[in-house]
């Protein structure tokens, strides 16, 4: 759910992250106490305004005294709990999960007008990942360009859902949404058309603007040209909520 | 309605039979239509014998590999084994016919002093094989529905919930999950809109268990799911099956309508304040929706894709509202729990594992079928003892349990009582009660790689561990099993084990690595031998 | 706000679109009974095309594209159609133990076809299952709903060499 109904009593709890003391509402969750206190927990499938998906794991965190580990995303604080989101074991975990995304599918950076201005790329500089042990798939994608304005390039695709859940929860088209099982999913238009076909595209651009990765692009740019915007995010949604 | 209407009402039902001598019961269970119990039946039907013989359709009997299977019963001795016929034709029904009440048919005959018959102990299947189950009758003149009324009448849904809590029953889908703490907890929610629903996807390739339950007594599953409902105030149901099981979906199907004509489904049961409503809802063919959020998103129309918990489904489950999820057999274990207390059950088992497991032995094995034994008998027992052991005078290798989630146990493990903890504990898990039995022809790398596969293909595609983790993990594993891997190749195996085992989003993905790691721990001279193999 | 949609008429005159409508009525037209309807379809039709899936999409008002993620993301579902003779290997664990492996592989020296795939001549569909709950059985295969039971190659081509 996209921001819930402010409870109205909320309690205020205290506990640690990496060591240090904070304290906020017991109904947000760890990633954004993070977020608001700018400790870096890495994220893909998460965004600000969007409902969680809890599927990239990136995001998971240690919690003192357990040995499960918990999403940031979809884990709300609780009292006295100690968090660490930057241990050995993370880490190794975060660079095995970010290589094997590269090995799923054809990211060439080099060739990719979201060459600079990647989510997936500068996770993957933040974790020194300078080689993929695992063997890559080599499964060739297509490139749909039939939209007049955006084109999806499903070789750099995560699957994050990104795009699917601003479409559906922001804009209210759901032209998006994924097909298939495993690692056949595929993020879709319509009845699996090409995206120029849609009727229920509104080209509005929001999930061009919320893709992590050069998978959706706008139309007409080159190498490392596309930059995204998420600005609208927050705002539209705070202002929804606040009607 | 009161316990004394249901003694009176099963009278009634039990006198509408009266002058019926012997009963011939034809197993019409999945399994022995397959073998060709149908026509059977017909040619016994029809070779009809006169009001003192009935001949009866019947579910389970448990030795499915012999089926058709047919027993021919006295009514008046019901204490007594039944005579057994395997491998009924129909030109054996006349025969068979003529028996009745005189010597048996010997060269049909399966004898039943075996300890596959002697050494169980039937609870959840006390009906199977013995009532129809499409007769609510039945089910009635067999002292169903009494627990039903009881809990109505006798107990408020607090003493339910202790009853069950008393129990010490364990939930039977897998994870064992204390089911009287899980009513208690859907109990407490504040009243409004609940469900609960029936786990019947039984998606373990290689377990029957659930299948034959609903086959063989689907008013015992509908009893137990009412009584969870008036227990945690519920009034709505749904049972979710898998559509493989297309038997099982019909006789539910005809089981609710039964009950509602009957009055003990619909509204006001039995003219008690207390409403009830059941519906099926069919799967689809997708392992991953047995977890019980990826459940309840099908139910809901969607892609089968499990979601984060918390929060559980006890707190919001289906369309956000709190449900109670429990196994076909969790439920099947409610009105004998009822009908005869918690410390009843609680008496029978282990320390921390209570009563009886179904289990579905299958693979090498003599006696492949259905078997319940209490909690805590040794894998010993179940194999060499009840099962007979591996035909063909081959040696045991390993038995596989918890089918994708589980793992293989060698026979230096055999000795171990069978229960939730000590199976844990060798890592491998109880899972639902398949149970398969491998000789020294299967190859571990082999069986490893085959339910690499199988979860890899089964995986949802959500997350990134479980969805690409997967398919790399069985990609070394093929590379091994194929005689081309490397150290390398093993060590990479076992830290993508480790990584998915930690990060998967839910069980499928987490459990998935359980049979290479098991497989690593008690052979992993198999795996060496596949990288020797591959130096030269 | 009157913006109740109207049902729209099924795509021809085809009779089995009665079937498929009783079913989305029976669950009155809601969402969430989908995958309901899509059983439904396949009963009648025997696969899901486009022309059905749309029909679905619209009558329960419901998004194409998660009218198709649905649709595709459960393996009993198909968007081919399927031979006249549906012949399913098991390959659930007691039959790949029993020898599943060998009936496909008999089936595709047998006919050329692997699982998931279609004769040429439109007789016969190869597809497996996890577990069709006949494990005593193993290794089993289910033809045209019929469970034949401890199967071998040799037998299974045979059986299927007897189909029309
Ligand atoms: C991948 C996966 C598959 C599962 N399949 C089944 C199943 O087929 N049947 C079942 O009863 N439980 C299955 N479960 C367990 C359920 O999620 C759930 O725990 C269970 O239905 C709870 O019922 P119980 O407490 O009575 O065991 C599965 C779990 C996972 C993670
Ligand atoms: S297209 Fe972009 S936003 Fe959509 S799922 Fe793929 S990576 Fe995520
Ligand atoms: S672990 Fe596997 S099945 Fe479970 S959510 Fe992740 S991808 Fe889906
Ligand atoms: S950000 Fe939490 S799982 Fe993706
Ligand atoms: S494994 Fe084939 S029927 Fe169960």
């Amino acid at each position: 759910m996209p921001i819930p109904a402010p409870p109205t009593n909320v309690r205020v709890v205290t506990f640690q992250i990496d060591g240090r003391d904070y304290s906020a509402r017991e109904d947000e969750t760890i990633i954004e106490v993070a977020r608001e206190n700018g400790i870096p927990i890495p994220s893909l499938c998460y965004l600000e305004g969007l409902s969680t998906w809890g599927a990239c794991r990136l995001c998971l965190v240690e919690l003192a005294g357990s040995p499960r580990l918990v999403a940031a995303c979809a884990t709300q604080v609780a009292e006295g709990l100690q968090i660490y989101t930057d241990t050995p074991r993370l880490q190794r975990y975060r660079r095995t999960i970010l290589e094997l995304l590269f090995a799923e599918r054809n990211h060439v950076c080099s060739v990719c007008v979201s060459n600079g201005h990647c989510e997936l790329q500068a996770l993957a500089q933040r974790y020194g990942l300078d080689h993929v042990r695992v063997p890559y798939r080599h499964v060739a994608y297509e490139v749909d360009a039939s939209h007049e304005m955006f084109r999806v390039d499903h070789n750099r695709c995560i699957l994050c859902t990104r795009c699917v859940r601003v479409c559906d929860e922001v804009e209210g088209a759901h032209t998006w949404d994924v097909m298939g099982r495993g690692s056949d999913c595929r993020v879709i238009t319509d009845m699996n058309r090409p995206w120029g076909a849609s009727d229920t595209c509104t080209s509005c651009g929001k999930c061009v603007q919320v893709c992590p990765t050069g998978a959706l692009v706008k139309q007409g740019t080159s190498v490392g040209e596309m930059t995204k915007d998420l600005h609208f995010l927050p705002y539209i949604t705070r202002r929804r909520h606040n009607r | 309605m009161h316990l004394d209407d249901m003694f009176e009402r099963a009278e009634e039902y039990r006198a509408e039979s009266a002058g019926v001598e012997h009963e011939v019961r034809v197993c019409m269970a999945a399994s022995c239509q397959s073998s060709g119990a149908q026509p059977v039946f017909a040619a016994l039907s029809e070779g009809g014998q006169g009001d003192a013989c009935r001949v009866k359709a019947v579910g389970c009997m448990g030795l499915c590999s012999a089926g058709p299977l047919v027993a021919v019963a006295e009514v008046a001795a019901p204490n007594e084994a039944p005579v057994l016929y395997r491998d009924v034709r129909a030109a054996d029904a006349p025969d068979i016919l003529a028996s009745v009440g005189r010597q048996p048919v010997e060269r049909l005959r399966c004898p039943t002093d075996q300890p596959f018959f002697t050494r169980q102990q039937r609870i959840v299947l006390a009906n199977a094989g013995i009532i129809d189950p499409d007769s609510f009758k039945g089910y009635v003149a067999a002292g169903g529905y009494f627990a039903l009324i009881q809990a109505l009448t006798e107990m408020t849904p607090a003493e339910v919930v202790q009853e069950v809590t008393k129990s010490g029953l364990r939930g039977r889908g897998g994870g064992g999950y204390p089911t009287g703490l899980k009513w208690s907890t859907v109990a407490k929610m504040p009243p409004g809109q609940k469900y609960v629903i029936c786990n019947a996807d039984e998606g373990d390739p290689g377990a029957f268990m659930d299948r034959a339950v609903l086959e063989s007594d689907p008013h015992r599953i509908l009893e137990g799911m009412a009584i969870a409902a008036y227990a945690v105030g519920a009034n709505k149901g749904y049972v979710y099956v898998r559509a493989e099981y297309p038997l099982a979906v019909e006789r539910i199907a005809t089981a609710i309508r039964k009950a509602k004509r009957a009055g003990f489904m619909g509204n006001r049961i039995a003219e008690t304040q207390f409403s009830f409503d059941v519906e099926i809802r069919l799967g689809a063919g997708a392992f991953v929706c047995g977890e019980e959020t990826a459940l309840m998103a099908s139910i809901e129309g969607l892609r089968g894709q499990p979601r984060p918990r918390p929060p559980y489904p006890a707190q919001a489950g289906l369309w956000g509202y709190p449900t109670l999820i429990n196994n076909v057999e969790t439920y099947a274990n409610i009105a004998p729990i009822i009908r005869e207390g918690g410390d009843w059950f609680a008496d029978i088992g282990t320390e921390r594992s209570k009563g009886t497991k179904v289990f579905a032995l299958a693979g090498t094995i003599r006696n492949t079928g259905l078997i319940e034994v209490p909690m805590g008998t040794t894998l010993r027992d179940i194999i060499e003892v009840i099962g007979g052991g591996i035909p063909g005078g081959k040696a045991f290798k390993a038995v596989q349990t918890g089918g994708p989630s589980g793992g293989c146990l060698p026979a230096a493990m055999l000795d171990i009582p069978v229960d939730y903890d000590s199976l844990r504990e060798l890592g491998t898990i109880m899972g639902s009660g398949g149970m398969i039995i491998m000789d020294e022809t299967s190859s571990m790398v082999d069986v490893a790689r085959y339910f690499m596969e199988f979860c890899m293909s089964e995986s949802c595609g959500k997350c990134v561990p479980c969805r690409a983790g997967t398919l790399q993990m069985h990609g070394l594993l093929d590379k091994i099993a194929k005689a081309r891997g490397s150290a390398q190749d093993l060590a990479l195996l076992e830290e993508l084990c480790d990584m998915v085992q930690a990060t998967s989003l839910c069980g499928l993905g987490q459990t998935a690595p359980n049979p290479v790691l098991s497989t690593l721990r008690y052979f992993r001279e198999e795996y060496e031998e596949r990288l020797a193999a591959a130096q030269v | 706000m009157a913006l109740q949609q109207t049902k729209p008429a099924p795509p021809d005159a085809d009779k089995r679109w009665k079937l498929v409508n009783a079913a989305m009525r029976r669950n009155g037209y809601a969402g969430h009974a989908l995958i309901e309807a899509l059983h439904a379809v396949q009963d009648a039709f025997g696969y899901l095309d486009e022309t059905s899936l749309r029909f679905v999409a619209e009558s329960l008002d419901l998004p194409p594209s998660k009218v198709y993620g649905v649709a595709t993301f459960y393996h009993l579902f198909t968007l081919k159609p399927k031979g006249r003779h549906a012949c399913v290997v098991c390959t659930g664990t007691a039959c790949y133990i029993k020898g599943a492996g060998g009936l496909i592989e008999g089936v595709e020296q047998g006919f050329g076809v692997v699982p998931g795939e279609t004769t040429p001549d439109d007789r016969l569909s190869v597809l497996t299952a996890r577990c069709v709950g006949a494990c005593g059985l193993a290794p089993a295969v289910v033809l045209d709903g019929a469970v034949l039971g401890k199967q071998t190659p040799d037998a299974l081509v045979a059986e299927l060499n007897r189909l029309e």
